[in-house]
């Protein structure tokens, strides 16, 4: 009996842990979208192989859209996580962003012709040079939030709104067209192997950002900066200086995402391209239960989100939800998301809890 | 004592909010001069500065609400995404319903007071950054939009397009065209309405117990506490009247266009916010005019025409150009609210 009763116990208290545990939040969300999307219509999960219009083996479905177009949204949740973390705002300029680094991008390899029939430079080098100027737009960001002390959000509304003109004035406003088909390898399929580029460059990104968390102190640095700021710099952190190194890192996330959503298209639109993607970064770090205010924060749960969101956003394609329509659904998810988060609720639901254990003891007793 | 001296006097008892004000209105004149000189003639018509009030009424009633809510400390980024939502759903009913216009007119206030409402609720009593809120604010009203019809059409309605087209000559201006006849200046019924905005939140803010809270809220929303103040529902009442005036704007904005269309109103909430902030109010709160954000509006609006009247006619140069000035300004108000803070640790 006792021996039952101490089971019991460590069960509870097992799942008790697991619901606090950070992780657990864009899981439950993963599992009940799964589960949703098993009733509705199982051949959600159906993966083909396929061969493409080059006559190269693809993998296609909607788990296969999911790991591709959710990849560049976890680039961009590192750094938006980073930046969040640290300064306690987001930015809001990512989208522009990536149409200023996909401009460049091109304006590169395209020269001073829209039309180039042969690449003007090589796509690495292009690269560089775009992960040089939104590093740069990063640094301008991180420059007003962190030497001007202005609100992150407010800060980035500046891009937010120039972004777009500024890109399509890269181009003089032309719509290049890359016919190179090596250049859609990026956003496409390599040659042979049957998954999506961006998931192998998404998984690169990840890997390195491992790495740095690993073995430099920028992930202890910037929570701590996010939890107290003066007290960091008592302790001779320089919480300006770390603030401005995550939005120029989240320049850089902006960068590889820009060149994943060109590489995709061969093209640009300025006005379309990366279109409510802040929105999508956004819900990726408060999916991942990473608090909007700052402090501390869990990257591999913020990654996790981003899938999360790109498999929400697939499931309302599939029902046929119009693209311009997706912001609203999405919407209403952050503010149930953020509503929940909130001390006072959290309060009033482990109260709730309580009283329902209580009167379960009653139960019991009587 | 000497004129300079007095000056120096003067300049050091400036409040923050005088000190921005005097900027704001000195950089509209000085804009508003500067184009009449390099521009030509055009800008010394008094159409030219009617039409840039009646191309702007709506985003001065946005930008009210937008600085009122600054005031108090929040920010509000939703209000453009209401307008175009306010703007669909009244040509839908006007258009495919036939409706009547003054049940339009309650529908708009309907919509603006149910985003006040929801959002000021979330900010005010859950405690949750006004940022968040009011982004997804926008996407829900921006989703809206295209949820209530995808395709942009203009509005037949007969009553409306009557209400529309209502001119109200201003007497005493006018110009004599090439033809040399005397046309007389006109101004929208939008216009009367964001200048009746304009006065009595003027007054409210001046004169009204209610109107001194917003700013001691803004201010130091701690020591408001101290004093008594219920900082809880004065942040709420002001996302709520922001939210009622998105509702107003939009209508007033529905009758400048005079059609819906999903991508109304782009933006909208960028130039109401970057005209608040040019227009003096601070982001920090505690620190704003109304009178302020009118000129905000209009120095926002004479750049604009004097960026398309250039021949840069191309969109992007006014993006560019509004996000520049709205830096410029940003800058401005960190470095006195850096000298405020030195000011105030030599004194004490």
């Amino acid at each position: 009996m006792q021996t039952k009763e101490m089971k019991k116990l460590n069960l509870s208290e097992f799942f008790m842990k697991l619901f606090r545990r950070q992780i657990f939040i864009p899981i439950a969300a993963l599992l009940l979208l799964a589960i949703f999307n098993l009733i509705t219509d199982p051949s959600f999960y159906k993966i083909t192989l396929g061969y493409n219009s080059a006559g190269d083996p693809v993998l296609s479905g909607y788990l296969m859209t999911i790991l591709d177009y959710g990849s560049e949204l976890a680039i961009l949740a590192i750094g938006m996580t980073l930046v969040t973390a640290a300064s306690g705002g987001q930015d809001i300029s990512v989208g522009a962003g990536i149409a200023i680094a996909g401009s460049v991008i091109l304006r590169v390899l395209c020269g001073t012709n829209s039309r180039p029939e042969t690449l003007q430079a090589p796509v690495i080098v292009a690269f560089l040079i775009s992960c040089v100027v939104a590093m740069l737009f990063g640094a301008f960001n991180g420059a007003l939030v962190a030497y001007f002390k202005i609100q992150p959000m407010v800060a980035t509304l500046i891009l937010f709104t120039a972004g777009r003109s500024i890109a399509a004035w890269i181009n003089n406003n032309e719509l290049p067209i890359i016919s190179e088909p090596s250049f859609g390898y990026f956003g496409g399929f390599i040659p042979g192997i049957p998954i999506p580029t961006p998931f192998f460059i998404a998984v690169a990104c990840m890997i390195i950002m491992a790495l740095v968390l690993k073995f430099t102190n920028l992930g202890l640095y910037t929570q701590a900066v996010g939890i107290n700021e003066s007290s960091s710099r008592l302790n001779g952190l320089n919480p300006a200086f770390i603030k401005f190194l995550t939005f120029v890192i989240l320049g850089l996330c902006v960068a590889v995402a820009g060149l994943i959503k060109v590489s995709r298209l061969s093209s640009i639109n300025y006005s379309v391209i990366a279109k409510d993607i802040e929105m999508d970064a956004i819900l990726a770090v408060a999916l991942g239960g990473n608090a909007l205010s700052g402090g501390k924060f869990n990257m591999t749960a913020s990654i996790l989100g981003a899938y999360v969101i790109q498999f929400l956003t697939t499931t309302l394609y599939k029902f046929n939800v119009q693209s311009d329509a997706l912001s609203a659904y999405k919407a209403v998810v952050v503010i149930i998301l953020v509503v929940l988060s909130t001390p006072v609720v959290r309060e009033y639901l482990s109260s709730l809890g309580k009283k329902l254990k209580f009167t379960r003891n009653v139960k019991e007793v009587g | 004592m000497s004129f300079g001296k007095k000056l120096r006097d003067k300049s050091k008892n400036i409040t923050d909010t005088n000190l921005l004000l005097t900027i704001t209105i000195v950089v509209f004149f000085a804009m508003y001069i500067g184009a009449i000189l390099f521009q030509g003639k055009g800008f010394l018509k008094p159409q030219t500065f009617f039409n840039i009030l009646n191309a702007n009424a709506a985003l001065i009633i946005l930008s009210c609400g937008m600085s009122l809510v600054m005031i108090t400390g929040g920010i509000d980024i939703s209000v453009g995404g209401v307008t175009a939502l306010v703007s669909m759903c009244c040509a839908v009913y006007l258009d495919f319903h036939n409706g009547n216009i003054f049940v339009a007119v309650l529908i708009a206030l309907a919509i603006g007071l149910a985003f006040g409402l929801v959002q000021g609720f979330l900010v005010a009593y859950l405690d949750i950054q006004p940022f968040i809120v009011t982004l997804a604010g926008m996407f829900f009203a921006r989703g809206m939009t295209t949820i209530v019809n995808t395709n942009p059409f203009n509005v037949a309605n007969e009553s409306f397009v009557a209400l529309k087209d209502t001119r109200i000559y201003v007497p005493g201006f006018g110009s004599v065209n090439k033809l040399g006849k005397y046309v007389p200046a006109y101004i929208e019924i939008g216009v009367i309405v964001a200048l009746l905005v304009v006065i009595v939140l003027f007054c409210i803010l001046r004169w009204t117990k209610l109107g001194r809270k917003f700013y001691a809220v803004g201010g130091n929303s701690q020591s408001a506490l101290m004093l008594g103040i219920n900082v809880k529902r004065t942040k709420f009442l002001s996302h709520l009247i922001c939210g009622l005036l998105a509702g107003v704007g939009g209508f007033v904005y529905f009758m400048h266009v005079g059609s819906g269309s999903a991508s109304h109103a782009s933006g909208m909430e960028m130039n109401a916010i970057a005209s608040s902030i040019i227009g003096g109010t601070m982001l920090t709160g505690g620190v704003g005019n109304i009178i302020g954000t009118f000129f905000g509006v209009l120095s926002l609006s004479t750049i604009q025409n004097i960026v398309s009247s250039a021949g840069l006619d191309q969109a992007w140069w006014t993006g560019i150009t509004i996000a520049a000035m709205l830096c410029l300004f940003l800058v401005v108000q960190s470095i006195v609210m850096a000298r405020k803070k030195k000011a105030l640790k030599e004194n004490s």
